[in-house]
């Protein structure tokens, strides 16, 4: 019985399989943008180490950061590459993404 | 995976019977009773393992995912050649696959037999999986039967190519241990395309670095059956000529055509080298499951896809990632990971009625490590061609501006990220 109740609570909080939270009204063209960020900066942006967490990050940051990657105004070792690849729209589409992202 | 003697005596009668009863005995050697729509992925790599995940995760654990990996554990083949060097251990890059149990993944470890397009079902010894729609992430095999003297055993044995991450990693790692100081290591590096362009390049740097520090009078010699160096050219040369002068001998146009286990010498066209360690790559192809699945293209080594769902242009539902694809892309653990995202997103679209994204946009970035602390790297962008029907390397991408100690923790933060990625 008492298992039972633990299934049901575990459930309803949605603890058992892991929901990525608010799917459904998350643009996919910007989810499937950003999934490739995930080697360096983790899955929906969520870093194991040495990189910048992205999730969560405030759009203004993150849209000015990949500004300035694609413009050499910030220098960097590999972002300045990455920037050149992604028009301004799509800096916009990543960062609403990540900032919808809890931290 | 586990089934009782009853279970088995059923299984096998299931097999021995296809042929006169196919239905019946067919729907009883189901291994795993389908319910609702399935997803069989056969091979737990960077590809495969990415897909289980991400197609749970994106379907809202909607679609039933059942992975099909032969091995029991994961070891990474990025980072491998640093187990030559003693950075790192084997043990350093090996994983396993509980972090996945949390998705829901039916993991199965076990070797498929055969796979049939028409039936829809993959086959292993003991049963068979049925699916809506299978994915293919088969990695590598390789053409043994394309150098003269060299086959499985002895690849496994003496010719070592400690190209999949594992137990021949480690057994080179200890050729090297028993090379004497002043002896030569030979390193064959077959044409392009093949696993991981830098790899080779990588290696000797490795393998230079151990010998700098512990055998300082012996050589690497590189023997690439390749015109150039196929990747990061400048940055590994001047790795070479400067952290490791007059130790790294590079010859281009030099495949090697045949070995002599014995003498430890491979022949190329113009000579014979005689090596105190061998280590031989041989050309590659898509893993076998790729062949079972009747999805090789004509000229019998990759398989061609549609690059907005990844599905084969053979047969239908059947989708193919990572190395074994026939691609202007470079075969590696990020490439597959990033392929494996764009198959998971389609395959759940398709097999919801919708419309799979049209404009996929993925990344690649690949570090090398040229000595114990420093890395050198290439990243780029590659987006899809509606012209081309093909993805495209975007604007900007590029190498290293030279090679940094900053660079070479990069590349430890990468592998420890995208493992996390892939795995849990």
């Amino acid at each position: 019985m008492i298992k039972k109740y633990l299934f049901v609570i575990t459930c309803a909080l949605g603890l058992a399989l892991p929901a990525v939270q608010a799917q459904a009204e998350v643009d996919k063209h910007a989810r499937n943008l950003a999934a490739s960020c995930a080697a360096c900066h983790g899955t929906n942006g969520h870093s194991a180490g040495g990189t910048p967490v992205l999730a969560g990050m405030d759009k203004a940051l993150f849209i000015g950061s990949m500004k300035d990657f694609k413009s050499g105004a910030r220098p960097a070792t590999v972002m300045h590459q990455h920037a050149k690849g992604y028009t301004d729209d799509e800096f916009s589409l990543l960062a609403d993404f990540f900032a919808a992202q809890k931290r | 995976m586990s089934i009782n003697r009853r279970d088995f005596l059923k299984l096998s009668a299931a097999g021995i019977a296809i042929g006169a009863f196919p239905s019946i005995a067919f729907a009883k050697s189901e291994l795993l009773k389908k319910k609702g729509q399935r997803v069989v992925i056969v091979g737990g790599g960077f590809g495969g393992a990415t897909a289980a995940k991400y197609i749970r995760m994106w379907s809202e654990n909607k679609i039933e995912v059942v992975l099909v990996e032969r091995n029991k554990q994961f070891v990474s083949c990025p980072m491998s050649n640093t187990v030559l060097s003693g950075k790192r251990t084997i043990k350093d890059l090996t994983r396993n696959y509980d972090g996945l149990k949390k998705y829901g993944i039916k993991q199965i470890q076990g070797e498929v037999t055969g796979i049939d397009p028409e039936k829809q079902a993959v086959m292993l010894a003991n049963g068979h999986l049925s699916y809506d729609r299978l994915i293919v992430a088969p990695g590598v095999d390789f053409m043994f039967e394309q150098i003269e003297g060299l086959n499985a055993k002895v690849a496994d044995e003496s010719i070592l190519h400690a190209w999949k991450a594992g137990a021949q990693t480690v057994a080179l790692r200890k050729q090297l241990e028993s090379m004497p100081d002043g002896g030569v290591f030979a390193l064959s590096i077959p044409k392009a395309p093949y696993r991981c362009p830098p790899g080779p390049y990588e290696r000797a740097c490795q393998v230079a670095h151990y010998l700098k520090n512990n055998k300082p009078k012996s050589k690497v010699l590189i023997l690439d059956a390749n015109p150039d160096i196929t990747s990061k050219k400048g940055l590994f040369t001047a790795a070479w000529n400067e952290l490791y002068p007059n130790m790294v001998e590079y010859r281009p146009n030099a495949a090697v055509l045949k070995v002599d286990v014995a003498s430890k010498t491979a022949k190329t066209e113009f000579e014979d080298i005689k090596a105190d360690v061998l280590n031989v790559i041989p050309p590659m192809k898509a893993g076998a499951v790729a062949s079972m699945a009747g999805v090789v293209g004509a000229d019998g080594r990759w398989c061609a896809v549609d690059f907005l769902t990844y599905e084969s242009k053979v047969h239908k539902n059947i989708h193919i990632i990572g190395d074994a694809i026939a691609a202007a892309l470079p075969k590696s653990g990020h490439m597959a990971t990033s392929q494996a995202k764009v198959c998971a997103a389609a395959v759940i679209e398709l097999m919801q009625g919708q419309a799979p994204e049209q404009n996929p946009t993925i990344v690649n970035t690949c570090y090398s490590m040229v000595s114990d602390i420093e890395s050198v790297h290439v990243a780029n962008v590659f987006r899809f061609n509606v012209e081309k029907q093909a993805m495209v390397s975007a604007e900007g991408g590029g190498v290293s501006a030279k090679r940094s100690e900053m660079e070479g923790a990069m590349a430890d933060y990468w592998l420890e990220n995208i493992l996390n990625d892939v795995l849990t």
